[in-house]
């Protein structure tokens, strides 16, 4: 928990240390009787019963299911997150163009992207590319062209949010040493934009990680298919201790990646900012999606 | 253009359901996070605990797999039903997945909203000597409210979008469904998916306005 909320409370006296005990006990018989509950509701359908969990024992369960199936969810993560990137960069940029015939076309790309459900997105890729390539499985190109196009707009509008931002005297002092439009862009404008964002960026990567898990809707086989069909398919009842395993193994993924960027959030050279309630702890735009 | 207007009828209702259950959700992710946001600034260190794993659960696991889970784990094994009838019974747990989800998201955004509250709202707070609770309700979280109502909206519309995931907890009324359905029949439809794509617009994009004006209505001016 950060630091910064216990301002919200004072150093308590008699009374108060009475009632946060009294609150504390209740907490800990609620949270305690929530977990026995569920604890319970398993025992009750049998999913403590060994032989639900023994297989994630054995090293076959990992190198045919769990590997090739993280496999499946780290290709179409990095290829999307790469393609984001690219997508992102490239039309970040043509909104900050002074060309309107430039700015607006990118302006409407980002924003219509921005706007459909990733699924249907996903969905209509998938049977379009049938039709415009002939047969064959492009259930990895609809997943990645789907990640790309809505999480490279989002980042579009991170890096022209930072390129914003970057104070007007930076531009100023480049134009006045006789930089061009580009060179002030890609000199002086861009490292401090892309310095500034980078925990945005990578709390993006982050939603991109979890949504690959829409694969599993078209078909695509990664960790969700084969945790949560092809294991279960082969090892009957396992539905829900597989489900646990897998839900660990993505939960471990992402929040490796937010430590990444938080810590890029606190370096040293990272902006500062004013006092509030709690320092810099929620300045990573809160992943929404 | 054919397809869109002889499909139109099914796509409408399903699109509909979409709406359904995006007011629900939104009712309860809201309700949800506020009470979760209250535990995580709590002076007991047991809800502040509870609270932040339930978010850091929650937040990092695929929304595919926490419906998908609910239908399969929670449903079918571990015996949760809603009610007899197969289609609301998986509606129901569409909003207890979504839900589940995005309050986590709702959390997160109020808690940003609480972090912006200058330091000296809370130290006049308990100068006046307001409880933790008192000073909560009457201070900080009204402010926090009113500064976080264009993320809030940023949510609302992410969860609106994600009511289309709701094919992956077997509910198959929806419009992905619907969609995916008509596809399966007559081929990939460009107007089908514009017109689907229209309408996820013509919700998401006022709520994005609204919260913005909102936002601009309610800021705390500092």
């Amino acid at each position: 928990m950060s630091s910064g909320s216990t301002v919200l409370f004072d150093a308590p006296g008699p009374v108060a240390r009475r009632r946060n005990t009294i609150l504390t006990l209740l907490a800990t018989i609620a949270t305690l009787g929530v977990a026995y509950l569920v604890y319970a509701k398993f025992d009750e359908k049998g999913q403590w019963n060994s032989e639900l969990w023994r297989h994630f024992i054995s090293a076959s369960t990992w190198t045919e299911f769990i590997i090739p199936g993280l496999t499946g969810t780290l290709t179409a993560a990095g290829l999307g997150a790469v393609f984001a990137l690219i997508f992102g960069a490239a039309f970040g940029l043509a909104r900050l163009s002074e060309h309107g015939w430039i700015r607006q076309p990118a302006g409407a790309v980002v924003d219509i992207f921005r706007a459909i459900p990733l699924l249907l997105l996903i969905f209509f890729m998938a049977y379009l590319s049938p039709t415009l390539f002939g047969r064959g499985d492009y259930t990895l190109l609809a997943l990645v062209g789907g990640l790309t196009l809505y999480n490279g707009s989002v980042l579009a509008e991170v890096l022209r949010a930072g390129v914003t931002a970057v104070p007007r005297g930076q531009s100023e002092a480049a134009y006045a040493l006789g930089l061009r439009k580009a060179g002030v862009m890609w000199h002086v404008l861009l490292p401090q934009a892309v310095t500034a964002m980078m925990p945005a960026i990578v709390s993006q990567f982050v939603v991109l990680l979890k949504d690959t898990a829409l694969g599993y809707i078209i078909g695509y086989q990664d960790l969700l298919s084969y945790g949560f069909q092809f294991l279960p398919a082969n090892y009957f009842g396992t539905r829900v201790s597989s489900a646990i395993v897998i839900a660990t193994i993505y939960i471990g993924l992402n929040m490796t990646l937010s430590a990444l960027a938080s810590w890029l959030d606190h370096r040293p050279f990272a902006p500062r900012e004013r006092r509030t309630l709690a320092p810099r702890e929620q300045r990573l735009a809160p992943a929404s999606e | 253009m054919d397809e869109l207007i002889r499909y139109a009828p099914g796509l409408a209702a399903g699109f509909l359901k979409n709406l359904q259950l995006a007011a629900l959700c939104a009712l309860f992710s809201l309700s949800l996070g506020t009470i979760l946001v209250a535990m995580r600034v709590a002076p007991t260190p047991v809800l502040r605990g509870a609270g932040a794993v339930y978010v850091t659960v929650v937040r990092n696991t695929p929304l595919t797999l926490v419906l998908a889970f609910s239908a399969v784990g929670l449903s079918d094994t571990l015996g949760l039903t809603f009610s007899d009838t197969p289609s609301t019974n998986s509606f129901w747990l569409v909003v207890l997945g979504l839900s589940i989800y995005t309050s986590a998201f709702v959390c997160e955004a109020l808690r940003s909203g609480i972090n912006t509250v200058p330091l000296g709202q809370a130290e006049a707070a308990r100068a006046i000597g307001l409880t933790f609770v008192q000073s909560l309700r009457l201070v900080i979280l009204p402010q926090a409210f009113r500064s976080v109502v264009a993320p809030l909206g940023s949510v609302m519309i992410a969860m609106t979008k994600n009511t289309t995931v709701a094919i992956a907890a077997g509910y198959l009324a929806e419009s992905s469904f619907v969609m995916k359905d008509t596809f399966d029949n007559t081929g990939v439809s460009i107007p089908i998916f514009l017109g689907l794509v229209a309408a996820f617009m013509t919700v998401t994009l006022p709520i994005g306005v609204c919260a913005s004006r909102l936002a601009g209505r309610f800021a705390v001016a500092r």
